[in-house]
Formats: C-alpha cells, sequence, structure tokens
C-alpha cells in the first residue's frame, strides 16, 4: 500500500548541489532556460536523471548515428527498449546488450543479478518472450586481490537471477586482463520471441485521459542516482555508493513477466516501458515524449516500500522489477484481475494528457511541472573532441625459432584467456525452457524457436587487446568475429546489438577509441549486411584516471531456418580429411601467443578483409546448409591448433575420442605463426574422406583458398585415446589436454595460489 | 493417460515437462494454478521443476502449504501418482510425501550439467522402462539437491529398494566425481513404499529428444502412459 509523500525539504539550488547531480554549470544555464525559472530539488533531479550520460547519450549520439541501422528484416531498431528482426513466420526475435559494470564492481553478486533482470525488463516489454541470455564479462588480472571476488560474485548473481527466472543464459564470453583491475565489465544480453505483428512500444499515442499503471515491486530508496553514478568515474569514495546499488528480485520478475506477456495477449495495452535507469522519471517522460503527450502523476498512490519518501526519491528511485503502462479506460478491471492472479502490485498513478507537459503531484499540491520535449530534445549533445590512436608500425617477420608448438599449446589452453569456461556456465542453468540445442562451448549457442524447427545462433564477441592496439580494426573485428561464430553454426547473420565500454570521453584519447571503434564497426556492419538495432553506452569505466581498454561487446544473432542442417565444433570421426578455409595465417601481431608465449603485446592487430570475410562465409555456410560439413569451427583466439584441439575436446565432451594428425605446409615461413597466428575470415572443417576434393574444386572455383591439412584419427593400437599430433611437431593426448583445459578455473577459484597468473 | 501438472508462483519447468509428456501422451495434461483447492480427475500429478515462491525463506516450503498441495497430498494417499522433479521433489519431501530433505549442494554453488545415474530400482510406473542396473543420462540444474535423511530412514529406503536412482560414473560405478551435490548414499531420486511417489533431482523431460542432448528420460514418460492409460 501507498504511504504519504513527505513533504521536500525547502533546498536553495547551489552551484554545489548542481554539481552534486553531475551537471555543468552551462548544463545548470539551460535548465533554467528550458524551465523558464529556477527548478525546486525534484525538478532538478529529473533533468539530472535524463540528462546525465547513461541516458542521454550526449557524448556518444553523435557518432552512434553513423552505425548503419536498417535492413529488409529489421522491424525496429534503435531506440526502443530492444531491436527487432523478422524471423520468418510472421515471427520476430527482439534483443539487447546492456552494461551493468559499476554497480557490478561495487556490489558483484546484485549488480550482475540486476543487470540480467533489467535486461530481461527490455526484452519482454516489447512483448516478446525471453528465451535466452548471454554475458559479456571482463575482470582483471588474475592476481588482482579483487579479481576472484568479483568472479565469484557477478557469476552467481547472473546465475541467481536467471536461473530463478527460468530464462536459460546459454554463453557469452569471459577475459582477464589488468586494465579491468578497478573497473569489470558486465554486459547482459537478452533474446525474446514475439508475434511480428504484436511488438509493444513505449509511445503513449493517442491517449489523452488514458491511466497510467504502475505494476510490479514497490518503490524503495534504493539505486536512488544510479544513472548518475554510471556516469562518473570511481575514485576513493567509491565504496560509499554502495547503497545506490540496487537489489533484485527475480522471483518478483517471474510473476511480473507472466503477467504482462498474459495481458500483452489482450488488447488492453497503449504502451508499457520498463522502470530502469532513473526509474519512474525516465519512463514517464518516454511514453509522454514518443507519443507526443503530456503526463500527471500522482505520487500519492505509487506503491511505496518505505515510510517518508520525498517526490525526489519516488522519482528517482531505481528498484527493480516495475513497469509502466498506459492501457485503455476499459480495461482497468480486467487488467487488475490479470495482475492479482500473479500477486503483483497494481496501481493506477496518473493519466496522459495533452498538455505536453510533466507534472507531479502529491499531497493535493503541484510539486514539479516540466516541459516533456525539452526534457529529450534539449538534452545537451556534446562533439568531444578526439584523437585517433596511430596506427602500430608493423612487426618484422620472426623467424621460426624451432620452439615445441605442443608445449605452446598446452600453455594457451591453460591460459586463463583460453581456459575452459565450464566452472562459469555449469552455474547457469542453459537448458530450462528445453529448447537449447546447441550448449555454451561452441562458436555460438542456439536455442530452438519453441515449437518449431528454427533456431536462432547467438553469440557476444570482442577482442579488447586489438581494439587498444587499432580502434577501427578492432571494432571491425569484432562484428566480423560474431558474424563469423554465427556462421559457423550454419546461421545466416541477421544483426547485432552493442554494448560500448569505454573511459572517459572528455579525454581526447579515449573519445579517439570510441570513434575509431565505431568507424570499424559501421564499415563492417555495412559490407556485412549485420545492422545494429539495439545496443547501450557505458562510458566513464576508469579508476584513478586508468581508462579500461576500450570494449565494444557485440551480440550478435542468426537465424538457422532447419536445425538438420546445424553444425557445432565437436569433430565427428577418425578419417575425415580437416580443411583450412580461408588462407593460410602468419599474423602474430597482438595474438594470444605472442602475450602468452612470447610475453609481449606489440605490432599492429590482425586485418579484416571484409570482402574476403563475406565471401568466405557465405561459402562456409552453404557447405553447412548443404550438409557438407560434419563440424566446423572459426579460427579465433589462439589460432589454428588452438581451434584444433578445441574440436577435439568438443569431441571427447560429447564421448568419442578423436584426434588428429596435420602437416605444415612446405615453405611455411614461420610455424608459430602458421600455427597460432589470429590472421581473421578463416574456418576449420571437417569433412568425410570421400567429399574433400569436390569441396576444394568447389572452392577454388569460387576463388576461397581452401587446403587439406590433415585428417581426423582414432586411438591408436594400445593407446587409450586419440592424440593431437603436428607432423614433426610432436603430439599430445586429447586426454591429456582435456586436464590442462578445465584445471586452471575451477583450481584458481578455489583459491590456489599458484594459479594466479 | 490424463495428467496433471501443478504450477506454482515461480514453476518454471512446468512447460517444458508439458511438452514431454505430450509427446508420449498424445494429448496435453491440465495446468493447474496453486491456489486451486481441488485438482480436476487425473491418472498422474507431476510437480514440475522451478523456483516455487523464489526458493524463499525454504525451499520448497511455501509451496508445500498451497491450497493445490493439500489436495495432491490427499490424491497421493488415495493411490494416484505423483512425479516429482527437481523443485518438486523439493516440495514433495516439505509436503510430507517423501522422506528426508533437500539441502544446498556440498558446493554450495548452482550445477547445472549432464549427469550419469543407474536405476536402481525398475520396479514402479516411473522406472519400469529402464533396466535395473541400466546408467541412464539426464542433466540436473538446482542449487539444493544435497539429499539427506537420517540412517534409519536410509536403512529403510535401502532395504525396501525404494532409491530408484543414484549419480555414478559413466561406467555405472559410484564415486568421488560423480556425485554434483554431495547426496547421501549418492541419492537422486527415491520411491515412496507404495512405489506411487518418485521424486528426482535429475530432469527427465530435458533428456526427452536427442535434439536436447540425450533421449533416456523419453522412457519414463513413456512407460507412465503405457502403465496408466
Amino acid at each position: 500500500m501507498s504511504g504519504a509523500v513527505a513533504a521536500m525539504p525547502e533546498a536553495p539550488i547551489t552551484p554545489a548541489l548542481v554539481a552534486e547531480h553531475g551537471l555543468s554549470a552551462e548544463e545548470y544555464a539551460r535548465i533554467e532556460r528550458v524551465m523558464g525559472r529556477a527548478p525546486n530539488l525534484t525538478e532538478l533531479g529529473v533533468f539530472s536523471a535524463m540528462w546525465n550520460e547513461h541516458c542521454s547519450y550526449k557524448s556518444s549520439r553523435i557518432w552512434l548515428r553513423t552505425l548503419p541501422t536498417e535492413a529488409p528484416w529489421v522491424i525496429c531498431g534503435p531506440g526502443e527498449n530492444a531491436g527487432v528482426v523478422d524471423i520468418g513466420d510472421g515471427q520476430a526475435a527482439v534483443f539487447k546488450m546492456e552494461s551493468h559494470n559499476h554497480p557490478s564492481f561495487i556490489e558483484p553478486y546484485q549488480g550482475a543479478a540486476t543487470g540480467v533482470g533489467g535486461i530481461l525488463r527490455d526484452v519482454f516489454t516489447m512483448g516478446a518472450r525471453p528465451v535466452a541470455s548471454l554475458d559479456a564479462l571482463r575482470f582483471g588480472a588474475p592476481d588482482h586481490p579483487r579479481t576472484r571476488h568479483l568472479v565469484a560474485g557477478v557469476v552467481a548473481g547472473i546465475g541467481g537471477y536467471g536461473n530463478c527466472i527460468g530464462v536459460p543464459t546459454v554463453g557469452g564470453s569471459c577475459a582477464f586482463d589488468s586494465a579491468y583491475d578497478g573497473n569489470i565489465l558486465v554486459n547482459a544480453m537478452t533474446v525474446g520471441v514475439a508475434p511480428a505483428d504484436r511488438i509493444f512500444r513505449a509511445a503513449a499515442r493517442d491517449a489523452t485521459g488514458h491511466p497510467v499503471v504502475y505494476v510490479g515491486a514497490k518503490t524503495g530508496r534504493d539505486g536512488i542516482h544510479g544513472a548518475t553514478m554510471a556516469s562518473a568515474a570511481f575514485d576513493e569514495g567509491t565504496e560509499e555508493k554502495r547503497p545506490t546499488v540496487q537489489v533484485g528480485d527475480p522471483f518478483t520478475e517471474k510473476l511480473l513477466m507472466e503477467a504482462c506477456l498474459a495481458l500483452m495477449g489482450t488488447d488492453a495495452i497503449v504502451a508499457i516501458q520498463d522502470m530502469g535507469a532513473a526509474g519512474l522519471t525516465c519512463s514517464s517522460v518516454e511514453m509522454a515524449d514518443k507519443g507526443g503527450a503530456g503526463i500527471e502523476l500522482e505520487l500519492d498512490r505509487v506503491p511505496l516500500r518505505e515510510s517518508a519518501m520525498t517526490p525526489y526519491e519516488i522519482m528517482l528511485s531505481e528498484s527493480q522489477e516495475r513497469m509502466l503502462m498506459v492501457i485503455r479506460p476499459d480495461a482497468e478491471d480486467r487488467a487488475r484481475a490479470v495482475f492479482e492472479k500473479w500477486g503483483v502490485d497494481f496501481a493506477i498513478v496518473g493519466r496522459i494528457t495533452d498538455t505536453g507537459r510533466l507534472v507531479l503531484k502529491a499531497g493535493g499540491a503541484v510539486v514539479g511541472d516540466l516541459p516533456v520535449r525539452p526534457l529529450v530534445d534539449e538534452a545537451p549533445v556534446y562533439e568531444r573532441p578526439y584523437t585517433l590512436t596511430p596506427r602500430p608500425a608493423p612487426l618484422a617477420a620472426a623467424p621460426d625459432d624451432g620452439a615445441d608448438p605442443m608445449e605452446a599449446l598446452q600453455r594457451l589452453l591453460a591460459a586463463p584467456d583460453l581456459c575452459s569456461r565450464r566452472w562459469i556456465w555449469e552455474q547457469y542453468d542453459h537448458m530450462v525452457m528445453a529448447d537449447t540445442v546447441q550448449p555454451p562451448g561452441g562458436d555460438a549457442a542456439v536455442v530452438r524457436v519453441h515449437g518449431t524447427n528454427k533456431g536462432l545462433a547467438l553469440t557476444a564477441d570482442c577482442t579488447p587487446r586489438y581494439c587498444a592496439a587499432d580502434p577501427a580494426a578492432g571494432g571491425a573485428q569484432a562484428v566480423a568475429e560474431a558474424w563469423r561464430n554465427l556462421t559457423a553454426v550454419g546461421a545466416r547473420p541477421l544483426a547485432i546489438t552493442d554494448c560500448l565500454n569505454f573511459g572517459n570521453p572528455e579525454r581526447a584519447q579515449v573519445m579517439g577509441q570510441f570513434v575509431g571503434c565505431i568507424q570499424g564497426m559501421a564499415e563492417a556492419c555495412r559490407a556485412l549486411d549485420f545492422p545494429v538495432v539495439s545496443g547501450n553506452v557505458s562510458l566513464y569505466n576508469e579508476t584513478e584516471g586508468a581508462g579500461i581498454l576500450p570494449t565494444p561487446s557485440i551480440g550478435g544473432l542468426g537465424l538457422i531456418a532447419d536445425l538438420g542442417r546445424m553444425c557445432d565444433i565437436a569433430l565427428e570421426a577418425p578419417g575425415e580429411t580437416l580443411l583450412l578455409i580461408g588462407g593460410d595465417g602468419a599474423h602474430l601481431g597482438r595474438s594470444l601467443y605472442q602475450r602468452e608465449i612470447e610475453g609481449r603485446q606489440e605490432g599492429p592487430p590482425p586485418a579484416v578483409d571484409l570482402a574476403a570475410e563475406r565471401r568466405t562465409g557465405d561459402f562456409v555456410r552453404r557447405l553447412i546448409e548443404s550438409g557438407r560439413l560434419s563440424a566446423c569451427h572459426d579460427i579465433a583466439d589462439g589460432g589454428l591448433l588452438v581451434a584444433l584441439a578445441e574440436m577435439a575436446l568438443a569431441a571427447l565432451d560429447a564421448g568419442r575420442s578423436v584426434g588428429a594428425r596435420i602437416a605444415l605446409p612446405a615453405g611455411a615461413e614461420s610455424a608459430a605463426g602458421w600455427l597460432f597466428g589470429e590472421d581473421q575470415g578463416r574456418y576449420l572443417a571437417s569433412v568425410p574422406a570421400g567429399c574433400a576434393a569436390a569441396l576444394l574444386a568447389d572452392a577454388e572455383a569460387e576463388g576461397i583458398p581452401a587446403t587439406a591439412i590433415g585428417a581426423n584419427t582414432g586411438a591408436p593400437a594400445g593407446a587409450t585415446g586419440a592424440s593431437l599430433t603436428v607432423e614433426g611437431r610432436g603430439a599430445i593426448s586429447i586426454a591429456a589436454l582435456r586436464r590442462i583445459h578445465e584445471e586452471w578455473l575451477p583450481a584458481y577459484m578455489a583459491g590456489e595460489a599458484e594459479h594466479e597468473r | 493417460m490424463k495428467a496433471v501438472i501443478v504450477v506454482f508462483p515461480g514453476s518454471n519447468c512446468d512447460r517444458d515437462v508439458m511438452v514431454a509428456l505430450e509427446a508420449s501422451a498424445g494429448r496435453a495434461p491440465a495446468m493447474i494454478w496453486h491456489d486451486e483447492a481441488t485438482l480436476p480427475a487425473c491418472d498422474l500429478i507431476v510437480l514440475p521443476g522451478g523456483f516455487a515462491h523464489g526458493d524463499y525463506l525454504r525451499v520448497g516450503a511455501m509451496a508445500a502449504r498451497s491450497a493445490a498441495m493439500a489436495d495432491v497430498v490427499r490424491r497421493a494417499e488415495a493411490g494416484v501418482p505423483v512425479l516429482a522433479i527437481c523443485n518438486g521433489f523439493q516440495v514433495a519431501t516439505e509436503a510430507g510425501l517423501l522422506p528426508g530433505a533437500l539441502m544446498r549442494n556440498a558446493g554450495l554453488r548452482f550445477v547445472c550439467s549432464w549427469v550419469s545415474l543407474r536405476v536402481d530400482e525398475a520396479e514402479s510406473p516411473f522406472t519400469a522402462g529402464y533396466e535395473a542396473g541400466q546408467v541412464v543420462r539426464m542433466p540436473v540444474a538446482h542449487h539444493d539437491g544435497n539429499y539427506f535423511a537420517d540412517a534409519d530412514t536410509l536403512a529403510r529406503l535401502e532395504g525396501e529398494g525404494l532409491i530408484a536412482f543414484r549419480y555414478v560414473g559413466a561406467d555405472g560405478e559410484r564415486g568421488e566425481g560423480a556425485n554434483p551435490n554431495g547426496s547421501v548414499a549418492d541419492i537422486a531420486g527415491i520411491l515412496n513404499p507404495a512405489r506411487t511417489v518418485l521424486g528426482l533431482m535429475p530432469h527427465p523431460e530435458r533428456a526427452a529428444e536427442p535434439a536436447l542432448g540425450g533421449a533416456d528420460g523419453r522412457a519414463m514418460f513413456d512407460h507412465l502412459v503405457e502403465a496408466l492409460s
């Protein structure tokens, strides 16, 4: 029930108060101009919530406009709660990725959990039932004293929320780098499925007089100014910000989700918007603004969890699991009945007006009165100065040093960035909903569209060490790798969501990283017909002046029309031929081999040839669609030999002991370059021996580089299992590789100090 | 066979088991909301997996006190078979349909993975589709699957052949590493003395078709349909 709203204290708006709200003097002057008077404290709070970086995109907006957002299959691009693409048969996929970096660093369990809760709401707000989540995580160096605690808390928080609400967490990525020591990244992505003609939006259009309904959890004091916090860099005072982190309640969200989806099956809802960052403020303003309307809220009617909350606190609370809806006037009783069945609060808290103003009432008095349109349109937009990152000079070709590649392989598979993530994804229920047809561990996860034989392929990718060295190449690579991962399972890539994590945009060098990455992403999206349909920007990711690596996380979605033709990475059977498609490797600049084995990070990252990428990928996808490949894996971090080892390890997981014997090509300049180079646009494929020649001929006819590099092997007589052999360079058993690959993360998390490296 | 699935606030495997039952039975089960005091006439009651009432307070405790559960207990006493999966198993122990309790996993973490199970008791409508001693694969996905019962109860379960499934290695042998949650005696599923109630932590409904990674669960549903139709 609603308690009495407390009166606002009289507070003069001083420059110090303005600064505390994260607003500059110029921005405050603009507020006075928009208002035609000085705002009161509640109104100042509303402006600060709307005009902070997180909500207004004031530093990034001009650059985001340069990203391609359209394609014939795009139903709804950026600007709504999530992007929507057509997946045929009258169905649409709805998806978005969003950051929850700052809260997760302060309180990892709740920060990560509410990140998942928020992105789930973004998807079901649009009328889609969430069907899968993914998470892109970046932590500090393993030997940093906080890293273990943060990994444990974030993973438990993601699982705690997703497992309870019953949406499978099917994939993602996780990596470690000291650049994230004081500022981890938690990017959560959710995908839902909806009828293509029943997409719900925020705009309260033609709805004057319609009731505004608040549903979900009660409002408390949690998270007040969370969005402002997410728009500031960390300093020593960060620990004191713990009270601004919200607490998640996945059970309430499950009930809220079921009630909303049930009501969405009727014609009751005119507009709906979840209360995320800046809660009631953002949701009410967006509904009114997009509908060209005004909105009047009676704060006395808002369900409150705590006593004596002020209008300021009610408007800025970021309590979770809440939604705002505009419903038809005649639908009130049936809407209320749905929410009562699910035990979720339902309160009419206002109405839509034609005044174009946001009017806040409490105790019979007007406590805030602001023009809606300028709150959105007049939000500052900055063209921040930027300095593009200079391109690194090419590395001199390294002579073959004769290093033992099998030794290098073992060190790579045991490295924090390449070892098995099983410890993470076994804490996520990745099978609930009983449609996960490709679980975590492959190139892309695949969930079946319920009741059909279609699949959605999903991936989350970024290689920040490439982005740091050459932002444009790194931005293009992140998009291309997502596209390639979807292709490798046989999916047609449809669109991406992005989560752009960068440092302080007020530094020209950081802004240059942002601009470079966007330029690279835009080029790749255009070349691959892979538009951006939703996303989020997270800036000010820095602590004590040190920024993170530029990290544009890319969430990719693709469609598999016939799951009978899906491919995975697990080697199928001994005797098959292994094909390298896309060309020989040689590039070791910024590779994991260079970092882990040579102990340096130098030179340019691998170049992305987008035309070749597309040609090769389209060829591989056709091979998969026509059933000609029995296994396929893209070559990425760690290069060819790591990819091959992963294919053998996946086979072992599936109960098949299959190894491989490959040979270096005659005249390869550097064994390390060929085995561990991270040259882009390449795939390893396994095909039945009799089919290889025809396939190679087809590749040649299309101008696609492809060669047979060896064959799959079984366990030799007398041996307990299969091995991986590089002719003339040694061999290692798959069972030994498995031990190495599985060891590091659980041992590290168990606190074994020798694994802090 | 007419089946009823009781849906609690927070159940999330209700649809999954409905799909599996429908595939075996050829007809959809009835979904009954937890506040219904009287269940429709039926041949089988299913308590599905999930997080009833958020697993708040104590897993299964609040759901066990719902209106529908009072009728479930009455029907079970009258001999209607009850299949209690995962969270349903927790609810069934809280409701007194089965002895013992499910505690937090020994590793303290949620665990979602495929496990090997040995069918230790094939004489029940749930397990008669398997051979005694057969090793089957099914997923587990739980935070509180660590089965515990006192020594007398355990002796009775053992003595009366009421331990339906145990966690084993792929070779069918019990041992370290095979038990995902620390359950006493590697217990994954138990029967009531009348063999009409089965509670188990693994999810047969997630192993009911090859596309999901395995189909060993299908035999449970197929045989239930055969036995109860």
